[in-house]
């Protein structure tokens, strides 16, 4: 179904805007898609939509913009209700524990991420893969626990949790590939890298899954991006 | 079906209070336990194996952690006196301002403690900044959830605790000047019972300030 005035402004590199778009796809909503570039000063549109944070994504439906990745998901679900998919599950106990899970990822798994990234010394680095690998394994347990024995966190069809950490997924594999390790591994994880295949396959996921190489490169500028605004400056 | 709810705290963590206000404004009975954080109850370390943290709830035998989450899964569980409002466009904004608080607000507030001199300055002036986006919020407001107190009020009860620790410090990050509308809503807020009972008590509140300026890493979320 066509719907006017749903507008993404993101860029394919971002897995914030990733999940976004995965909703949109589970929803089947139509959307124009809007590319800001992250290695070029904010576009007026950003700074404007989203003048709190001045990030991507921001969603914009009938004019209205909506920011933050998570809160745009449940804005999702909540405004198309017909159709078959929905994101969180119905569940309000359950619901509180994909609440739960997704914050995890965002405020505990993701800045470890981050700063195995960003670590200024060799130690920072050893710390954050120490804290990165630990979260893999709690979000094992976690799988476990909201699975029940299907394909995704969602159960049957990815869900709320399932697009909060899945979109990370692409970034996972370029920084392990920085670090020479595997971030998910067979060894400490299995089903999570079952989970990263069945996600990375899914219809409403395969077309937006970033190229692991253009990510990595793309990493490798924003990165450096990333460092000279942290520096001291004179 | 017996309805059973327990609810592990510690009076001087924000987000335990903010749960606290919660359970009250929907009249939910519950029992309280309050946690020594540097002596952690088993049962609170079982149903929160993950942060380890207060506020946790427990209904039924089934615990919610992360005070947003809680929130949220009480209003929908009791849908009486609801928190979040209907739109779902003016559900994400108050989501929105909500994190803003958590993510933004309360961290640059934990800091201030801890700085002097020209970072002081700076925090204080990264708080200015801050606070004028929620007083933004209530332009034309009663309360930042309308008519009524609701989920964004409920979280921004940090801003009472502030205007509370100014008075107590002498140092007023929170003016009247620079942000009317807040100061409105804080007086409008703690004229509800409710509210006052969820505040730190006043004979504890000298004990609660120099807590806030020791320790930085929180164990409450």
């Amino acid at each position: 179904m066509a719907e006017s005035n749903v507008k993404v402004l993101g860029t394919w590199a971002s897995p914030f805007v990733m999940r976004v778009k995965i909703a949109l796809h589970l929803k089947s909503v139509r959307y124009e898609d809007v590319e800001e570039d992250l290695l070029a000063p904010k576009s007026e549109l950003l700074l404007k939509s989203n003048p709190v944070y001045k990030k991507i994504p921001v969603f914009f439906h009938a004019h209205n913009p909506i920011c933050e990745s998570l809160i745009i998901l449940q804005y999702i679900d909540e405004v198309w209700t017909t159709s078959a998919s929905t994101i969180l599950p119905s569940d309000p106990y359950e619901r509180s524990q994909s609440r739960f899970w997704a914050a995890y990822v965002d405020d505990k798994f993701f800045p470890a991420l981050r700063r195995l990234v960003i670590g200024a010394t060799e130690e920072d680095k050893k710390a954050a893969l120490a804290e990165v690998v630990e979260g893999t394994v709690v979000l094992e347990g976690a799988f476990g626990e909201l699975s029940k024995g299907k394909a995704f966190f969602g159960g049957d069809n990815i869900g709320f949790v399932d697009i909060a950490l899945g979109s990370l997924l692409g970034w996972i594999e370029v920084i392990g590939k920085q670090c020479e390790t595997k971030l998910v591994s067979e060894a400490k994880t299995p089903r999570l890298v079952q989970w990263a295949d069945c996600f990375s396959a899914h219809e409403a996921v395969k077309d937006v899954l970033p190229d692991v190489d253009k990510l990595a490169d793309f990493g490798l500028k924003l990165r450096a991006k990333i460092l000279k605004a942290l520096a001291p400056t004179n | 079906m017996g309805e059973e709810v327990t609810f592990h705290g510690m009076w001087a963590s924000p987000f335990s209070r903010r749960v606290e206000l919660a359970l009250k404004l929907k009249a939910i009975p519950y029992q309280y336990i309050e946690e020594d954080l540097s002596n952690k109850t088993p049962s609170l370390l079982r149903y929160n194996p993950v942060h380890k943290k207060v506020p946790v709830l427990v209904h039924n035998d089934k615990p919610v952690a992360e005070s947003m989450v809680i929130i949220e899964y009480m209003d929908e569980t009791w849908e009486n006196n609801p928190f979040l409002p209907r739109d779902p466009y003016e559900r994400a904004m108050a989501r929105f301002y909500a994190k803003f608080i958590d993510d933004k607000l309360l961290p640059t507030l934990a800091k201030l403690g801890q700085t002097a001199g020209k970072e002081k300055e700076e925090t204080i002036e990264e708080i200015h900044e801050q606070l004028k986006v929620l007083e933004d919020e209530l332009k034309g407001k009663q309360f930042f959830g309308g008519q009524r107190i609701g989920f964004l009020d409920v979280v921004a009860m940090i801003l009472v605790w502030l205007h509370l620790a100014g008075s107590i410090t002498g140092q007023k990050v929170l003016s009247t000047e620079k942000f009317p509308l807040i100061y409105e809503w804080i007086e409008r807020v703690m004229k509800m019972e409710v509210v006052n009972e969820c505040l730190i008590p006043e004979k504890k509140r000298q004990d609660w300030i120099q807590l806030a300026q020791k320790a930085p890493k929180s164990a409450s979320n």
